[in-house]
């Protein structure tokens, strides 16, 4: 294929040390089930998924716990059979460190299914379908957690013609995806069929990185008998594997922001949610488990497939620990990562990797400078962004203004911060700048309803007065003729005759 | 405070580390410098940058700035460094003291300091120097040949004192100078300055040293410290509109082979426009930032009232270099 | 001499003309100043710029009888948004009107309520829920946090609860790194 040769770039990028070796000596390993299993309702994009058990109930391996709440949301089921201990706020795996709602499942280790139906989505058709993978649990297992069904529904609106599948896999450290596809390649490629046919592309790309030789042997051997599904090499660069960047380097389209990749008639999915998807058609297994790489300082690097829930420390714990003890663990990569807030969070949908942190990764950094206009930023930025600029206008809270200068193209990559010569930490500045935009917009939002209710409220004051009004005139207008000096005189001898009957009633009383 | 946040790595050349890679780049040229026109040069170096610590230790005090971190940036000694390079190097010493009082404090501090700056420190301090003192600016030393007949004291002699009749014999205009005040008096060009030493000697030690800051430019180019974008757009437009000019009439304007090689043409492609505070940060921007100095350099060297508009040209510029930026935004990924 | 005077004069009329017209044709309906300043104006309607509502105050700037100070759910922010439209100068939250505090929403303690109807014919926004002798309550999304119910209670059922963070709501922070100055630094 023609489109395969060829070279596309993009505009800046960073090679860092890969550090891929680290977690790649081993097979996947897998851990007995957990004595606890805490699973967030909150782990996609999209609204939290609504509860269907109370404490107490006994649930399945591969039930449902919370549906879907609404079209973009997802499901949660239980990765394994026992009782739901409680439903509360805990700690997840999140920057701000806050708690959220999570369901504590305590296994029974029978580990027994519900029963599994495969899917024959030949016979009831792709809507059909599309509905009970809403309620599948899946969801975008690259670190993104999109809800897979509004992807796979997306060709209703637009055909869509290439199917791209993401094993670039750009960040340092993470092997996830690599591991995956060395062990499982065959699930993958089934997958590739199934979901091709599915959303009927014609094509499908695989984009991986060529540091991952092993898994490009295997996945090659793989697809050669079949038609319409082709590999494409791109060079090592980070941040090649985000979906936008792939999809130039694979077939030269850029997608701007706010636009979807399914307008150009282009879906891509992670490698790992190709799998998920297949197993749940072809065998009815909901999204329960997912392979999470435990890196960096650490004494036994390796990865773990393991069931949504399981307590981290039993991964850091059966990884040996770590070499340095500094207690500080990084959740998904080092250029995207955040640091966890504490060791005793679960594994969700998003966690593919845990990155113990090394020395040089959490000390004090040094002293920024002030800007000195060099521009590197603007060289490395992926996006061809004007970091500077963004930094200049966040830093001083000019948020219109840096909103005009694409802020929020921004991907969060890191590439500036990587290669400042001052130490500017530039990532954390658009973020809080995002974080500002965004509140302030929802502010606004609030301001125009509010001023709404105020305004209703004073149009409806000002129509009860008018109808009062109008009711008095009205009344007014039926009560003129009468005498009102008779009224009050009947009305006083109606008073006097109460009291004498009162007094008369009381005296026979006495009597 | 523990870096709290993404990226948790980091590659970068510190600032500190840049600076020392231009001062490493300028040393060929100052060589060479040194091996044609003596030790003067390495004075005015020294005490250029004793003042440059000695006033930026003094403003950052001042400032309230922490000045372990500010010192050790390079920058005031770079900016140093350049000024020194391009004032003769005969001057007395009260030329360069006042040259980098004026670089360091008010073209770098008052205007904010590091990354603020809005003119390139180093030609503000020599367009100071030379508007205010400009009989002792036109007064260049000539090569070796008469120089070696000096000594070390009396070298240091001149640079102290400044002492008038050794400086007289010594001394003269540059070739661009002396060619220019010819053309103004509609002579033709002699061969010869007027003390009988041959503009040709003083040309060929001007490729020399151009060549040195060639080397030491290319040097930066592979360390990434800079891009192509400034130095050979500069180069060209000036090869280009020296061309025209020349095609039109050769006898009243120089040939672009001289106006490349003489005067500070390639120290200020390679070192001057390159400063990234007060250039552009855009690549379509440095091309147009160094068309516009090319294009000033020629026009002040040929019809301006100075021999060298490489400080003027570059002044300019930097005030159009906010305009610039805003006009060249380049395309961001999917909107173009 | 003449003909120069004729020549102002004639473009004087001229000019007059086209800006007559261009007042008559081109005239904007409404103040719209007054709404632009009600767009920065934070839509609470608590009255503690002694206005009733935020429309009115904004009127009042905009005749120029009240101060852009005087808004303190707007705060500091609201105060130069203001000072920059208007092009006068910024000035501190003038404190007689009120202190600037973090967003409260309302909480009608259910045990207490009598259900005498008072506080909803004092909310602004029409964002209490309720009817004579019925339960009452605060419609969370509505609550504008401007305490108007809180006097007119008779029981005093009514307290404020400030919206505390969570995962939901939760946002990236000013980026906070150092760049101390040489008085702070120890050596």
């Amino acid at each position: 294929m023609k489109l395969l040769d060829k070279i596309f770039k993009f505009n800046g990028g960073i090679n860092a040390e890969t550090q891929k070796n680290i977690s790649t000596k081993n097979s996947i390993k897998s851990l007995p089930i957990p004595s606890e299993i805490r699973l967030p309702l909150r782990q996609h994009i999209g609204k939290m998924a609504k509860l269907k058990v109370k404490v107490g109930d006994q649930v399945l391996k591969g039930e449902l716990i919370a549906e879907a709440d609404g079209n973009i949301s997802a499901a949660i089921h239980a990765p394994t059979s026992g009782i739901v201990k409680s439903i509360e706020k805990l700690l997840i795996p999140h920057p701000s460190g806050l708690p959220d709602f999570c369901v504590t499942l305590i296994p029974d280790n029978n580990d027994k299914w519900i029963k599994k139906i495969p899917i024959d989505w030949k016979k009831i058709g792709i809507e059909e379908t599309n509905k009970l993978i809403l309620n599948s649990g899946i969801v975008g297992l690259g670190g993104a957690a999109f809800p897979s069904h509004l992807k796979l529904g997306a060709n209703r609106n637009n055909p869509i013609k290439t199917l791209i599948i993401n094993a670039a896999e750009c960040e340092p450290y993470i092997t996830c995806d690599d591991m995956l596809m060395r062990e499982h390649g065959k699930d993958l490629v089934e997958g590739i069929d199934l979901v091709q046919s599915l959303i009927g592309a014609e094509e499908t790309i695989i984009g991986i990185e060529d540091n991952k030789p092993e898994a490009f042997k295997i996945i090659s051997n793989l697809i050669e008998k079949k038609p319409n599904i082709y590999i494409k090499v791109v060079p090592t660069i980070y941040p090649s594997g985000d979906a936008k960047r792939l999809i130039f380097l694979i077939n030269g389209i850029k997608i701007p922001k706010e636009k979807r990749s399914s307008e150009y008639g282009i879906q891509m999915f992670n490698v790992a949610t190709i799998v998920a998807i297949f197993r749940f058609i072809q065998h009815g297994e909901p999204s329960l488990s997912r392979i999470v790489t435990i890196t960096g300082n650490i004494k036994e690097p390796q990865n773990y497939e393991v069931l949504f829930g399981t307590p981290l420390q039993y991964l850091i714990k059966d990884a040996g620990g770590q070499k340095i003890k500094n207690n500080t663990f990084i959740m998904g990569g080092p250029m995207m990562g955040f640091k966890l807030p504490s060791i005793d969070v679960s594994v969700t949908k998003t966690m593919n990797c845990v990155i113990s942190a090394e020395p040089e990764m959490i000390q004090a950094p040094e002293e920024a400078l002030p800007c000195i206009r060099c521009a590197k930023c603007a060289e490395a930025c992926p996006v061809s962004l004007q970091p500077q600029e963004l930094f200049w206008l966040s830093k001083s809270d000019q948020f219109e203004k840096a909103q005009n200068y694409n802020l929020f193209d921004c991907i969060e990559c890191g590439c500036c911060s990587y290669v400042c010569p001052s130490n500017i930490p530039l990532v954390q500045f658009y973020r809080y700048a995002k974080s500002e935009i965004i509140a302030q917009s929802i502010a606004t939002e609030e301001a125009g309803i509010a001023r709404e209710r105020n305004d209703f409220r004073i149009l409806r004051l000002d129509r009860e007065k008018k109808e009062r009004a109008e009711r008095n005139a009205q009344r007014k207008a039926e009560n003129t003729g009468v005498d009102k000096l008779k009224l009050i005189e009947e009305k006083r001898a109606e008073i006097s005759a109460a009291m004498d009957r009162i007094k008369n009633d009381k005296k026979l009383n006495n009597d | 405070m523990i870096n709290q946040q993404s990226p948790f790595i980091k590659k970068a050349p510190s600032v500190t580390w840049i600076m020392m890679l231009v001062m490493l780049a300028l040393i060929p040229g100052i060589l060479a410098y040194v091996f044609l026109f003596g030790i003067g040069i390495l004075l005015n170096l020294s005490i250029a940058i004793i003042t440059a610590l000695i006033a930026e230790y003094l403003i950052l005090r001042i400032r309230n700035l922490p000045i372990k971190l500010f010192i050790t940036d390079g920058s005031a000694i770079v900016a140093a460094s350049l000024l020194a390079i391009s004032i003769p190097s005969i001057a007395p010493w009260w030329i360069i003291v006042i040259g980098t009082l004026f670089t360091i404090i008010v073209a770098k501090h008052l205007y904010g300091g590091l990354g603020s700056n809005l003119f390139n420190p180093a030609m503000v301090g020599y367009a100071v120097l030379l508007i205010s003192f400009p009989a002792v600016m036109t007064k260049w030393s000539l090569p070796a040949s008469h120089l070696l007949d000096f000594n070390l004291t009396q070298q240091i002699q001149i640079f102290m004192y400044g002492t008038k009749n050794i400086i007289d014999s010594v001394s003269s205009a540059t070739p661009l100078d002396y060619i220019k005040t010819q053309i103004f008096l509609n002579r033709p060009f002699e061969l010869n300055f007027t003390n009988g030493m041959p503009i040709n000697s003083y040309f060929n030690a001007s490729i020399i040293i151009s060549l040195s800051f060639l080397i030491g430019g290319i040097f930066m180019w592979v360390k990434k410290i800079i891009t192509w974008h400034l130095p050979v757009t500069f180069l060209i437009s000036l090869t280009l509109i020296s061309s025209i000019f020349w095609l039109i009439d050769s006898t009243r304007y120089l040939s672009p082979f001289i106006h490349l090689f003489s005067g500070g043409t390639l120290l200020c492609a390679f070192f001057i426009i390159t400063d990234p505070v007060s250039g552009p940060t855009t690549p379509k921007g440095k091309i147009f930032f160094a068309f516009g100095v090319a294009l000033l350099v020629y026009l002040i060297r040929v019809f301006g009232g100075y021999p060298e508009g490489v400080a003027f040209a570059v002044i300019l510029m930097n005030i159009c270099v906010p305009l610039i930026d805003s006009l060249t935004q380049p395309k961001v990924f999917g909107h173009e | 001499m003449l003909t120069s005077i004729l020549i102002i004069l004639f473009l004087a009329v001229i000019i007059g003309l086209v800006l007559g017209f261009s007042s008559v044709q081109f005239k904007v309906e409404g103040d719209p100043i007054i709404e632009k300043i009600d767009s920065i104006l934070p839509q609470t309607q608590c009255g503690q710029c002694s206005y009733p509502g935020c429309k009115p105050y904004a009127t009042a700037i905009a005749k120029g009888d009240a101060d852009i100070n005087q808004c303190p759910p707007g705060g500091e922010k609201g105060v130069r948004a203001l000072a920059e439209l208007m092009g006068v100068e910024y000035k501190p939250l003038n404190e007689s009107h009120g202190i600037s505090k973090p967003k409260a929403i309302a909480f009608i303690d259910e045990d207490t309520c009598i259900g005498c109807t008072l506080c909803i014919q004092a909310c602004p926004v029409d964002a209490i829920l309720g009817a004579a002798k019925q339960m009452h309550t605060i419609i969370e999304k509505e609550c504008t946090g401007c305490e108007l119910c809180l006097p007119p209670c008779p029981v005093d059922c009514i307290s404020m609860e400030p919206i505390e963070e969570n995962a939901e709501n939760w946002k990236w922070k000013y980026p906070v790194y150092s760049i101390s100055t040489s008085k702070k630094r120890v050596n």
